[in-house]
């Protein structure tokens, strides 16, 4: 629009794939979707996967109702389905599986819960700035830029040692990580919405009169519902990997067990020289599997949402 | 171009200015007095100190890291020190200042990131690039890339720590150096040096690999599949002549990328760093967590936020270095 925006253009450039915007008749594009997604490799493959897993994290507490953090059996046990430890026990004798089928719970909370909040941010944040332009899109932009270069290390160490300790749960883990981890999808949305907010229909409703909140949400946003959900499944896959670096550092939650205090503890009890690896393995694979699997659903989806993207 | 980077500079200076604010608070907002704690310290050394001696000694330490002062002149003092080069002192290290504990750790972990954030960009980028719509190359690397930047950094590096370092002792199991050696110039030295440095990098590069191999792919077949490509295509170009302009367009975000990416990669540099115990900033940062050594803490996060910072502006720079629309844009011309 206004020059001064224009030679900022290169670096507002999203670097996260998503289909460009594609305007199609609601009951049509579900039909279409169906059809497409059912033939997608990527996708019933990541569907699949995930779908394990989450069975998995539902299941298995249920399966294995022992206290992760008790130690009730022999210390150092490989894995053995006859003894009742399907991935053997610690260094201390807790049991591994529990601590797996918590800890997979735990993590898709934190996914679940920090995408999605910094996923609400980052589109808030986004829309606004894209829309509203002029000032408005500056202070923001500067908002994001600081919090993408902020130690937010630093700023979880000082609000965790004011919080009380049975407050700094995975919940608190969570919503820390969607509040801090939104500059890059707030920085796709915004040039997302910059392209949007000068075609047609949009002029129109704003000649309808509506007001500002109401053509983003009923006008731009539907637009570009897929562009972010691929935006919220990325946001996803990212909040699981942080939570398991903040648990790998010790700041991970008081309460309760996931997948990064489990690499964590493993690590720092010299299951590495001990050679335990049923300890440290079976978190890995999880969290990897998990975050795999929502990336290759990104790509899986954007290929259906997107006809050009279609291998033939 | 002058006002280009005039306005990118004050950016940087308003956002360096608030995150070492927030850097600055750490240390005096934790709950907790660091003098009692490093006193503590002294004393479980096995020393004995006298009511009198331990208030001569809160005395010292309460001039020496400045906390008898108001805290607007705490907030000036910590301004004025900090361009002098003086980041304060560590508690964990006996009041050791920070400064020389940082400069110790950081050629371990420059030496760590920057061939791992260079070479896996580069490779990344040209793996995504040649698999990109070519079956058989996109269903081997693709797979693997996904897999590669899925993996959480502290994990590829327990996993090849495992295999290399304890089932097949090729490499050791952790530190910066063996034992038994001296940090001297000498050619033993060297060897031993890279021999510790390999296990680490590996696992670096290869996760960052995995995730640029990706984004290029995909950047790639946006640029094939968009009208100008097809356009070439329809005119009878050669494929070859059309990739180049692909892989020249799907550049650019990768290179934006880049500065977003930082902040993961210098996270993933800390808990790699932990992992092998490797001697690094990452490391000094475990131990100053653990030891709730806040100054040390703050000295670290301030030079990671000056690392993160000039490497966001080398970014921007060489941005419009490569992408002649920035210029147009600069003079005010239209593109």
């Amino acid at each position: 629009m206004s020059v001064a925006t224009k030679s900022d253009v290169g670096s507002q450039e999203p670097t996260v794939v998503g289909s460009p915007v594609e305007e199609v008749p609601a009951g049509k594009a579900r039909g279409e979707f169906l059809y497409f997604a059912v033939r997608s490799k990527k996708f019933l493959f990541s569907i699949g996967v995930l779908g394990i897993l989450a069975i998995l994290a539902i299941v298995g507490p249920m399966l294995d109702s022992s206290d992760p953090l008790a130690y009730n059996s022999t210390p150092m046990m490989g894995p053995s389905a006859d003894a009742g430890y399907w991935l053997g026990s610690t260094l201390n004798g807790q049991d591994v599986f529990a601590q797996f089928a918590n800890g997979l719970r735990a993590t898709f909370f934190v996914g679940f819960l920090g995408g999605g909040i910094a996923a609400l941010v980052g589109m808030t944040i986004g829309f606004v700035a894209g829309y509203k332009g002029g000032w408005v899109d500056e202070m923001l932009n500067m908002l994001t830029n600081i919090f993408l270069v902020i130690p937010t290390l630093a700023v979880l160490l000082v609000i965790a040692s004011y919080l009380p300790s049975d407050m700094r749960g995975v919940p608190f883990e969570a919503i820390f990580i969607g509040l801090t981890s939104w500059p890059w999808a707030a920085r796709a949305i915004r040039a997302q919405t910059f392209s949007l907010r000068n075609r047609e229909f949009i002029d129109l409703a704003r000649l309808s009169g509506r007001g500002g909140w109401k053509i983003i949400m009923q006008e731009i946003a539907p637009n570009m519902s897929s562009y972010l959900f691929l935006t919220f499944i990325l946001l996803f896959g990212g909040a699981i990997l942080i939570g398991a670096s903040l648990d790998f550092i010790g700041l991970g939650p008081h309460e309760g067990y996931t997948l990064g205090l489990m690499m964590y503890e493993s690590i720092n009890n010299s299951a590495l020289t001990l050679g335990l690896w049923w300890w440290f393995i079976p978190p890995g694979v999880a969290i990897t599997a998990c975050v795999g699997a929502l990336y290759v659903m990104n790509v899986g989806l954007d290929e259906i949402f997107n006809p050009k993207l279609r291998e033939l | 171009m002058r006002q280009y980077f005039g306005r990118k500079l004050s950016i940087y200076a308003l956002t360096f200015f608030i995150a070492a604010t927030i850097d600055w608070l750490i240390p005096r907002m934790m709950p907790g007095d660091p003098i009692q704690s490093l006193l503590a310290r002294t004393a479980s050394g096995g020393a004995t100190i006298t009511p009198e001696g331990q208030k001569a000694l809160i005395d010292y330490y309460n001039g020496v890291f400045g906390l008898d002062k108001s805290m607007p002149e705490q907030f000036i003092n910590f301004w004025i020190s900090m361009l002098h080069g003086d980041l304060g002192r560590s508690i964990f290290l006996h009041g050791a200042p920070v400064v020389d504990a940082i400069m110790a750790a950081v050629p371990y972990t420059l030496a760590l990131l920057i061939p791992a954030i260079l070479l896996s960009w580069v490779l990344g980028n040209t793996a995504g690039a040649i698999a990109a719509r070519r079956r058989v190359l996109d269903n081997t690397i693709l797979p693997i890339g996904y897999v590669l930047t899925a993996t959480p950094y502290m994990w590829l590096g327990i996993v090849l720590s495992f295999l290399f370092a304890y089932t097949y002792k090729i490499f050791p199991l952790g530190g910066g150096y063996g034992f038994n050696l001296e940090p001297s110039m000498s050619l033993t030295f060297v060897q031993d040096l890279a021999w510790h440095w390999a296990l680490p990098f590996v696992s670096l590069f290869l996760v960052s690999f995995g995730g640029w191999a990706i984004g290029m792919r995909n950047m790639i077949i946006y640029e094939l599949e968009s009208d100008y490509s097809r356009y070439l295509e329809s005119l009878g170009a050669p494929q070859g002549l059309i990739r180049k302009y692909a892989f020249r367009n799907a550049m650019l975000p990768q290179i934006t990328g880049l500065a977003l990416q930082l902040g993961v990669i210098v996270a993933g540099n800390l808990v790699t760093e932990v992992v092998f115990q490797y001697p690094g900033i990452g490391q000094l940062a475990f131990n100053a967590i653990r030891s709730e050594d806040y100054f040390l803490l703050q000295g670290i996060f301030l030079f990671i936020i000056i690392g993160v910072l000039l490497a966001n502006f080398i970014v921007d720079v060489v941005y419009v270095i490569v992408d002649p629309r920035t210029r147009v844009g600069m003079r005010g011309g239209t593109a």
